[in-house]
């Protein structure tokens, strides 16, 4: 069996499935496939109030906004088709990708499709890291949050960056002991309203430290850490040694970029977007030209920008397809405003950087 | 304090029906539709594997079936992502060996 759509949408966190129901809703007909049981990507694992825009999602926790998007997209299931447990495996010519579920494999042919695959998280090189109790944060998320299970009883904090952060407080919320928080940075990298929350509960957090192993045998007992000087070496004798069964490892995220690569999209090294990132235009639009991309995958961020984003890309197509819709031009102008709202201030400057230069480097190729 | 949470401050858990399942031979209990892995952790179980050819110690990384790292035995079938892949009445669960063998 083969199948045929206009816009073929590859994951439904929030930026695919914003995609693929703006496109439903211009009248496009929209697959979206998925690799999870679950629709609404990271969302469903997010306990905490987004911060958003007064807009849009300020206040409301994460799993309630991939609510939100799932009434969304079944509001228009009339031109949306949604397949779960589905990966997208490849692409065949311009037009065919591959989907696999557990029952088959099928071809789908499509005009345009919209890659929002978001991303991995990275890992970090010290002794033992491949230690059982050694957890990415998102996988202590999955694990807390979706599956009711605590990690550990004890747990270690690598990073303090927004999900280093949150997470830390999460642990906490679920019972389980967080005995410190470790940050190569002289500073921490986060919001401030969130690390006051679990400085006030009493967590330690160790600033210019790095953790250098993971002790244990088959599983984690402890870790040590050392201190940093101004150029990121160990201070010598500065060991300390933490007990616990669990370490996590917030230290960001990888755009997810098989896809593009093997789509023949030109890619580009953006250091502040995460990493190498498929070069992109103001419509969300690679440089294989029926291949458009939203959401972590073009750049991390979060989820708001990531459900502007898809937006853009989802009108974008539909517009690729039928032509210029008024419609069409109003989600995209407005979702541009409070794009530029979100990513200004001292906070968005990584991210504006990051993405002038994308917009600079496909303005030359 | 088991690793399974009763109470949480916003969460509530739907769980599936509780069911047996066999680590190594060993009964235990998980509940039905949880991943494998998931099961596993709150039974207390970490180590899933070794790998092929360090011999390390092998668990959970990434929980969403990106990294590798928690590939079994299921019911005969190696190379099972054990952290997406949802628990069934009377499940095998085996540690696999190396690569592990595809049986024709």
């Amino acid at each position: 069996m083969s199948r045929k759509t206009q816009v073929l949408v590859v994951g439904g966190g929030p930026a695919g499935l914003s995609a693929a129901v703006v496109a439903a809703q211009m009248g496009a007909k929209v697959l979206l496939v998925d690799d999870n049981p679950l629709l609404g990507g990271q969302l469903v694992k997010q306990t905490h109030r987004f911060f958003g825009s007064s807009a849009r999602d300020a206040g409301i926790r994460g799993y309630a906004i991939a609510e939100k998007l799932c009434e969304d997209a079944a509001a228009v299931k009339k031109n949306l088709s949604i397949l779960m447990n589905t990966s997208a495996v490849g692409f065949y010519g311009d037009t065919e990708a591959g989907i696999l579920s557990p029952e088959r494999y099928e071809p789908v042919s499509f005009e345009r499709v919209i890659v929002c695959t978001g991303a991995v998280e990275n890992s970090l090189n010290f002794e033992n890291n491949d230690l059982p109790g050694v957890y990415g944060a998102g996988a202590v998320q999955t694990l807390m949050n979706v599956h009711g299970i605590r990690p550990g009883k004890k747990i270690l904090m690598i990073g303090s960056g927004n999900i280093g952060l949150i997470v830390s407080y999460q642990l906490i919320q679920a019972g389980v002991e967080v005995v410190g928080l470790v940050e190569a940075l002289p500073t921490i990298g986060g919001y401030l309203v969130h690390a006051s929350k679990i400085r006030r509960l009493g967590v330690p957090i160790h600033t210019n430290h790095t953790i250098i192993s993971a002790n244990g045998v088959e599983k984690v007992k402890s870790a040590t850490i050392c201190r940093l000087d101004e150029k990121f070496q160990r201070v010598p004798n500065t060991e300390l040694e933490i007990g616990c069964d669990c370490i996590c490892l917030a230290v960001g995220l990888s755009p997810l970029i098989d896809l593009f690569q093997q789509g023949n999209c030109r890619m580009f090294f953006v250091p502040e977007l995460g990493g190498l990132v498929p070069l992109l235009d103001v419509n969300m639009r690679t440089t294989n030209h029926r291949i458009y991309v939203a959401g972590d995958a073009s750049g991390i961020e979060e989820a708001t920008t990531a459900i502007l984003g898809g937006r853009i890309a989802g009108a974008c197509a539909y517009e690729s397809i039928h032509g210029v819709d008024d419609k069409a031009q109003a989600i995209i102008a407005d979702a541009n405003e409070e794009l530029k709202h979100l990513r200004s201030g001292s906070t968005g400057e990584k991210v504006r950087w990051g993405r002038d230069r994308l917009i600079k480097e496909i303005a030359v190729c | 304090m088991g690793l399974r949470i009763e109470e949480h401050p916003i969460l509530s858990f739907k769980k599936g029906r509780k069911i047996n399942f066999f680590f190594e031979g060993k009964n235990m209990e998980g509940f039905e539709g949880e991943p494998i892995a998931a099961a596993l952790h709150a039974a207390g179980v970490r180590l899933l594997r070794h790998s092929p050819h360090k011999n390390r110690a092998r668990g959970f990384f990434c929980a969403i079936g990106r990294c590798s790292s928690c590939m079994m035995e299921v019911d005969g079938e190696v190379n099972t992502m054990t952290c997406i892949t949802p628990l069934t009445d009377g499940m095998q669960i085996k540690m696999q060996k190396g690569h592990g063998v595809i049986k024709p």
